[in-house]
């Protein structure tokens, strides 16, 4: 399938975990791919090893709280290739803590590249997707957005605070032709997961009815779909893509 | 003056795709051009960089027609 030949999709958080997998599904499906991330790999190092897929990325070091580096990054997509069909706000990071440990410095960096990082890159591409009146915006938030995690208040309200932000968007694009819509993905297994201690792994994997966690693949088919033409009349929508973990 | 006229009719025209006849500066962008409230900020987003000036939102909610528009832009950047 080639859903989505001709089109140009920014990814942030491009260059790993649920991110690359995003990024690896519109490349074979023919897009061509802007991955952007805060770190991103050596020179020298492949990205995408397929050689007709590499020819279709652009990997770029973005910081995502910063509105210069976003603007700059934007600039070059719309003078590279004239314009912008789709952008997932992916990126993400975490800086766990109980909240009476909490420092001021881990709530603003969660909620900086986190919130608004979507908010920033929403900002420097909707214009382009507004004038050609067609756009797909998919936000990736999380379950923890819905039902909380201790340990994770600042994660968790950046969560939350996209699943609000993706509603508002909806309703404010919708007459453009641009669907704005949020996953929620439950327990995957990145990098970022790894972090988590053998007992919480255990608590999740318990409450989760399909029994496993999600491969990043998992959570980026559900990406492509929103992304593409069969999804034309849902906006404004979470999707939860956690094995029946919340419902 | 007759210059930021023709300037912002041209704006209007290509934003909104309304015909130049329609654009008389009575005209209201809302009522009687068809704009919604994204055109209104795109038509004011134009207008800044058109004629390289900032606009504030205090100001912009003021602006209601097309004779607004002219009028405040003799204003801010004289004829």
């Amino acid at each position: 399938m080639e859903r989505f030949k001709e089109k140009v999709v920014v990814v942030t958080g491009g260059c790993r975990g649920i991110g690359k997998a995003i990024v690896e599904g519109f490349l074979r499906e023919g897009a061509f791919v802007y991955a952007w991330d805060y770190k991103i790999p050596e020179p020298g190092e492949a990205f995408i090893d397929n050689e007709s897929m590499g020819q279709r990325v652009s990997v770029v070091q973005v910081d995502v709280s910063s509105a210069d580096s976003v603007n700059l990054a934007s600039q070059k997509v719309l003078e590279e290739r004239g314009k912008v069909d789709i952008l997932v706000n992916n990126a993400g990071i975490t800086r766990d803590n109980l909240i009476l440990r909490m420092s001021e410095n881990e709530w603003d960096a969660v909620l900086n590249t986190n919130l608004k990082g979507a908010f920033l890159c929403t900002k420097a591409l909707v214009r382009a997707m507004m004038n050609q009146r067609w756009g797909r915006i998919v936000n990736i938030s999380s379950i923890v957005g819905e039902i909380g995690n201790a340990g994770q208040s600042n994660y968790s309200a950046s969560k939350a605070g996209l699943i609000g932000f993706t509603k508002s968007l909806a309703k404010e694009l919708a007459s453009r032709n641009i669907l704005v819509n949020a996953i929620a993905p439950g327990y995957v297994r990145t990098a970022m997961t790894d972090k988590l201690t053998a007992e919480q792994k255990e608590l999740f994997l318990k409450n989760i009815p399909l029994r496993r966690e999600a491969e990043p693949e998992d959570i980026a088919k559900v990406v492509l779909f929103l992304a593409s033409d069969d999804a034309s009349y849902i906006t404004g929508q979470v999707i939860n893509v956690d094995g029946g973990l919340v419902m | 003056m007759a210059d930021i006229k023709q300037k912002v009719t041209e704006i209007v025209v290509r934003k909104l795709g309304v015909e130049e006849t329609q654009v008389t500066e009575s005209a209201n962008f809302i009522k009687d051009l068809g704009a919604d409230s994204l055109d209104t900020v795109e038509l004011i987003m134009e207008f800044e960089n058109e004629f390289g000036i900032t606009i504030e939102d205090s100001e912009a909610e003021k602006i209601q027609t097309v004779g607004d528009v002219i009028n405040f832009l003799k204003e801010k950047v004289g004829e």
